[in-house]
């Protein structure tokens, strides 16, 4: 046990350091700023629920959407090296599949809930698939194949519509998007929760992540041994579009309305930073989904950090870009490894003491 | 100079009505229209609804349409409509720039042009007159309204649409007038790009922060939306009686659909619909009165809306 | 003599992490001469040349040219002190045209014009009696043409030293001719030229001298008059002789009874020609032959590595089909792959992960091997193979070649096989590591599992097999068994049936 929990601190950690160091430095900072930035208090909304708020609440749920996204899009990095940059166009999509499938039947019950989700999601994967096939079977580059995607997907979004912003109100949406009856916690946050458990028990029954890994970080040995390479990759995406009509039934929930030109818009941007933060290399192979989602974490925070510092609007993107670089930097190879060298320069230099 | 111009265009209108009852076999007049396409937004969706319902076969007209967000697939449209002999051009630019050719070519071929929702940087002498909203109005038609209500205190947070675009200039024109003025206090203004949850999470931060407002102006109703969700989660009324005032823009059905049920207070117009201006401009065979039409627009408060003004005003279902 | 003497490498060393890839290199160029480089895969010949040209930095020795110490630090540093590189692929621009290509990115280049540029190109192209002028684009000329444009590029450079690497591998034989009846005109011309092939005979056609490199080792430098082809081969594939001691007879008679385990008739790949090949329960045999002969390409079919496009696979007398690798290694195949790093192992996995992989995907998908179980089994093979590793959460990537190789036998020990096929398991590790692998080879053939056995080391298939296939370009020529296993008997059927 003992050795187990130094082998977390000497693997495990490792990889997360970068993210926990900017969680906290932003915690920090935001303490010092205002000490009650973190409060949490409880308030009666609008349905007469008792639910938590304040800017913990606020970070953590508003970062649901591409919590989920990063999930899937570390997969897709681990294997196929490249990343998504069609999963807001395509959780566009999904969100209006969604709503289609809601305003289809005469009132909404939570089985029509369901059934909308269930082919929601199965409209997302065959887009993933679609995706997936271009890159597994084609080997083309994931930023160019999702390319396609992401510059029609809304178009398509928006003829799934078939008018500019449909809107859909039921309690029952209001439940998944907001908060639920008796719950104080957000249920996209739960959400989050109930999809990290699936994917931990999805890499706990099955061989998937050693696969994945072994196709990203050398695809010729992989096939040698037998791995189906195209399999693994295309099944990636797909697990990708299952994370993505996820975020984009969330998404609607919400608002109660699906927007195609807004919803989830650059998303992705953020969800390959949170891949990226999280000390997952974009360059495929070993990963962590806990990386991930911490980093989507950090986003989150930065945003409601600034926007709470109010800072002004057009400042924001801006903002966002410096930190986010400072962190990828820091976490990149070439800096981790000078600073190995500097550790271990230290290192062996009291032991040359020693020795003398 | 004027008055040689003014011959000339009615010598043209005299050719051109000779020009239409000799080569108009049906009779009907040949309209072509250059637009943005209808997934732009709710509101073009609207506006090329409208434009399909006034010019139809059974008003008279024979409807030529092209759709495109890119100015030279726009400028390549018009002169296809042009080759092809059409009688009025109406058009809509996705910018502003490089449509003196195309416009000069259609006057020399003695079609009439006319411009919608979107004015032009050319000479006025190259179309007949432009039909468009004026978004510095409907702010003001919006912060009258405001006014109007007689708060002892107004604490507003503005969120706006995406920084530079018409729409979000006009709209926050009349607001920072108030802001300027020490009438109102600004408690956050911010973009949200037209973008729901975005401006949730700026009404979110604020509530977090704890201080007070009691005015909500967003830029567009699903700005609105997401604000009213950041209220409804905080438990903070709105709407009319509420602690806080909710205003949106664009009039979407489902928009004042939401100020009937007294959820908002207001909405202002955005109009998309000038094909009947236009219509009726050309049925007439009147030069129009001045160059600049601004088309008539609305602000509709929760208290006075009918089910009438949503059928007739909302966009949308 | 010592005047003549163009270039002069004297005990050059070369390092990579965990490999050392030069150790005590001579090499002599003199004026006027084609001298061949020759050496198996990994024998330093390529390590050698990037040296040369600045590409890589020596870890220790010298460089003369023309008797003056120079050290060569980048590709440019090598051009300006007269060595020039051919390489096998074109690296000119073919949309430029012939004279831009000569000309382009040498000082003084921008203020020269274009006729001047074609003149003079013209001019050298004539007297190399290169048939191509200045003004043609260079993409509409021939391969060979190409490359021979490259070469007066290098002449007009004023290079003392010309590198031609593997200049004919994609050249007819007339093409061929032309390169060569070009190379002895520069040799009159005083340039040496060193000239890399595999090729064995093209080397008796052209070259004057012959240094042969093995294992980063140089083996000696020879004339080539004086050195037939049976013994270059020879030095090339090495026999040292015994110093590894005795570990255990060669059963030469082992397994010639039991039941055949694979049988192929027929069997073609998109890389070989159709070959019949069978191998009984508890045989060893090997494919033998130089590099590119197809000994590889050879087992990578009868595994499913490459695409397989005919052929009829029997395993245990049963008909089956064997299209991808998970065939094969359902089949009870397994395949060690020639490239450790390439093809084996994956670099930032673990020591486990990468000990359970093919156990893994030959359990399927639903069935993960548990963290405790994969842990038991990296240790049992760690204990067993005696791999030297810091613990088994280790990534493969840090762990020595040697030990690399180890984990990747582990792997395929692991899955159990009836058929274990070795490409190169020996390379460039230790010698006591190749000891235990050849070990283990035999111990495996007493267990009843068929091995068949690839290494460019003739000594040591000799030792291991009980019968060896040969082969020559793409084909094999030979099988030696029993009293025909010996050395001098391999060499002459790899050489061919001449001298």
């Amino acid at each position: 046990m003992k050795d187990g929990s130094k082998k977390f601190l000497k693997n495990g950690l490792g990889q997360l350091t970068i993210p926990l160091i900017a969680v906290a430095l932003l915690v920090i900072f935001n303490l010092i700023r205002d000490p009650s930035f973190f409060s949490i208090s409880i308030t009666h909304n609008n349905v007469g629920n008792a639910v938590l708020s304040g800017n913990l609440i606020s970070i953590i749920n508003g970062a649901s959407e591409l919590a989920i996204l990063a999930i899937g899009m570390t997969l897709v990095t681990a294997a196929t090296k490249g990343q998504d940059i069609s999963v807001g166009a395509a959780a566009a999509i999904a969100g209006s599949v969604f709503v289609k499938v809601l305003k289809s039947g005469s009132e909404i019950s939570v089985g029509m809930v369901l059934l909308a989700f269930l082919c929601a999601c199965l409209v997302a994967m065959i887009f993933g698939a679609f995706n997936g096939t271009l890159v597994a079977v084609f080997n083309i580059q994931p930023m160019i194949a999702t390319l396609i995607l992401y510059t029609c997907g809304r178009s398509i979004a928006y003829w799934i519509n078939g008018g500019a912003t449909p809107t859909v109100n039921s309690p029952i949406l209001n439940a998944i998007g907001s908060f639920a009856p008796g719950i104080p916690v957000p249920t996209p946050v739960i959400i989050v929760i109930a999809v990290t458990i699936l994917f931990k028990l999805l890499f706990h029954f099955t061989s998937l992540e050693i696969l994945t890994q072994s196709v990203g970080i050398n695809q010729s040995a992989a096939r040698l041994n037998g791995i189906n390479t195209t399999f693994i990759k295309l099944l990636s995406f797909i697990l990708l579009g299952v994370c993505v009509s996820v975020a984009g039934c969330i998404g609607v929930s919400r608002l109660g309305l699906i927007n195609h030109e807004t919803l989830l818009l650059d998303v992705e941007m953020d969800a390959i930073l949170a891949v990226a933060i999280g000390g997952n290399s974009l360059g495929g192979g070993k990963f962590k989904i806990s990386g991930s989602i911490i980093g989507a974490y950090v986003i989150q925070m930065l945003t409601i950090t600034l926007y709470a510092m109010k800072v002004s609007s057009t400042d924001v993107k801006a903002y966002k870009a410096i930190v986010i670089v400072l962190l990828v930097v820091i976490g990149s190879p070439v800096v981790k490894e000078r600073f190995r060298k500097i550790f271990k320069k230290g290192k062996s230099g009291t032991k040359g003491v020693e020795a003398a | 100079m004027r008055r040689f111009s003014k011959v000339l265009s009615l010598a043209l209108v005299v050719i051109m009505m000779f020009a239409l009852t000799a080569c108009g076999g049906d009779g009907s007049i040949k309209v072509g229209v250059v637009n943005n396409p209808p997934s732009e937004s709710g509101y073009r969706e609207a506006n090329v609804k409208d434009m399909e319902a006034v010019f139809s076969k059974e008003n008279g007209y024979e409807l030529k349409t092209a759709y495109s967000l890119k100015n030279d697939e726009q400028l390549q449209a018009a002169q296809g409509f042009i080759t092809e002999g059409v009688d009025y051009l109406l058009i809509s630019a996705a910018e502003t720039t490089g449509w003196d050719e195309v416009l000069k070519k259609a006057k020399d071929a003695g079609i009439k042009v006319y411009l919608f929702d979107r004015m032009i940087d050319v000479d006025e002498s190259l179309y007949e007159a432009a039909v468009v909203s004026d978004m510095a109005k409907e702010g003001e038609t919006a912060v009258n309204w405001l006014l109007s209500q007689n708060l002892d205190e107004y604490n507003v947070i503005h969120i706006q649409g995406a920084m530079g675009s018409d729409a979000q200039i006009g709209r926050t024109g009349a607001l920072d007038a108030q802001f300027a003025s020490g009438k109102m206090n600004k408690v956050v203004q911010q973009t949200a790009t037209w973008d729901e949850a975005e401006a949730k999470k700026i009404v979110e931060s604020v509530i977090n922060s704890g201080e007070d407002f009691n005015v909500i102006y967003a830029e567009n109703d699903g700005m609105a939306k997401g604000a009213v969700a950041a209220l409804d989660e905080a438990g903070i009324t709105h709407g009319v009686d509420g602690e806080v005032i909710v205003m949106g823009f664009d009039c979407n059905k489902w928009a004042l659909r939401e100020l009937k049920a007294g959820a908002w207070n207001y909405d202002g117009q955005c109009s998309p619909f000038q094909a009947k201006i236009i219509s009726d401009l050309i049925k007439s065979g009147n030069a129009p009165s001045s160059k600049k039409i601004i088309n008539e627009e609305k602000g509709f408060d929760a208290k006075t809306l009918t089910d009438a003004d949503i059928d007739t005003y909302g966009l949308g279902e | 003599m010592q005047e003549e003497c163009l270039l002069k490498l004297r005990g050059i060393d070369k390092y990579f992490p965990g490999v050392r890839a030069l150790h005590n290199v001579d090499f002599t160029l003199r004026k006027g001469e084609i001298h061949a480089l020759m050496g198996e895969n990994g024998a330093g010949k390529s390590t050698l040349i990037k040296i040369l040209t600045g590409v890589y930095q020596m870890d220790d020795g010298s460089i003369t040219i023309d008797g003056e110490a120079v050290s060569i630090h980048s590709p440019q540093d090598a051009q300006n002190k007269g060595i020039s590189t051919v390489y096998q692929e074109i690296t000119l621009c073919p949309n430029l045209t012939v004279a831009e290509n000569m000309f382009i990115g040498r000082e003084g280049g921008l203020l020269v014009n274009q006729k001047e540029y074609k003149r003079k190109a013209d001019e050298q192209l004539q007297s190399l009696g290169i048939p191509a002028r200045g003004g043609q684009q260079l993409g509409s000329c021939s391969l060979a043409v190409q490359q021979m444009v490259a070469i007066a590029r290098a002449v007009d450079m004023k290079c003392k030293v010309l590198i031609l690497d593997e200049p004919t591998s994609s050249l007819d034989d007339k093409e061929v001719n032309m390169l060569f009846s070009l190379m002895r005109d520069l040799k009159a011309k005083g340039v040496g030229i060193i000239f890399v092939t595999h090729f064995l005979e093209q080397v008796y056609e052209v070259s004057d001298r012959i240094t042969v490199l093995r294992n980063g080792e140089l083996v000696g430098e020879y004339l080539t008059k004086d050195l037939p082809q049976v013994q270059l081969v020879a030095r090339m594939m090495g026999k040292e002789l015994d110093e590894l001691g005795d570990f255990g007879e060669t059963d030469s008679a082992a397994g010639s009874d039991s039941p055949v385990f694979y049988e192929a008739s027929g069997l073609v790949s998109e890389e070989t020609n159709p070959f019949d090949f069978t191998i009984r329960k508890g045989e060893v045999n090997g494919f033998t032959g130089l590099l590119g002969s197809g000994r590889s390409e050879s087992v990578r079919a009868i595994f499913g590595a490459d695409k397989v496009t005919g052929g009829t696979v029997k395993v245990n007398g049963e008909e089956v089909k064997i299209s991808r690798p998970v065939d094969a290694m359902k089949k009870g195949i397994a395949y060690l792959a020639e490239d450790r790093k390439r093809d084996g192992i994956i670099a930032d996995l673990s020591v486990r992960e990468n000990i359970i992989l093919a156990l893994q995907v030959m359990n399927g998908f639903f069935k993960p091997i548990s963290r405790s179980e994969s842990e038991a089994f990296a240790d049992e093979y760690i204990k067993a193979l005696n791999i030297k590793t810091a613990s088994s959460e280790t990534p493969i990537g840090s762990l020595s070649g040697g030990n690399q190789q180890k984990v990747i036998l582990a792997r395929w020990l692991l899955t159990h096989p009836d058929y274990l096929i070795l490409d190169e398991p020996t390379r460039g590790i230790d010698v006591g590591t190749k000891l235990e692998i050849q070990k283990l080879v035999l111990q495996l053939a007493r267990d009843g599992v068929s091995v068949t056995f690839i290494s460019s080391e003739v000594e040591e298939m000799l030792r291991t097999c009980s019968r060896l296939i040969v082969m020559r370009d793409r084909h094999i020529v030979g099988e030696l068994k029993g009293e025909d296993l010996n050395q001098a008997q391999v060499m002459k059927t790899i050489a061919g049936g001449e001298a």
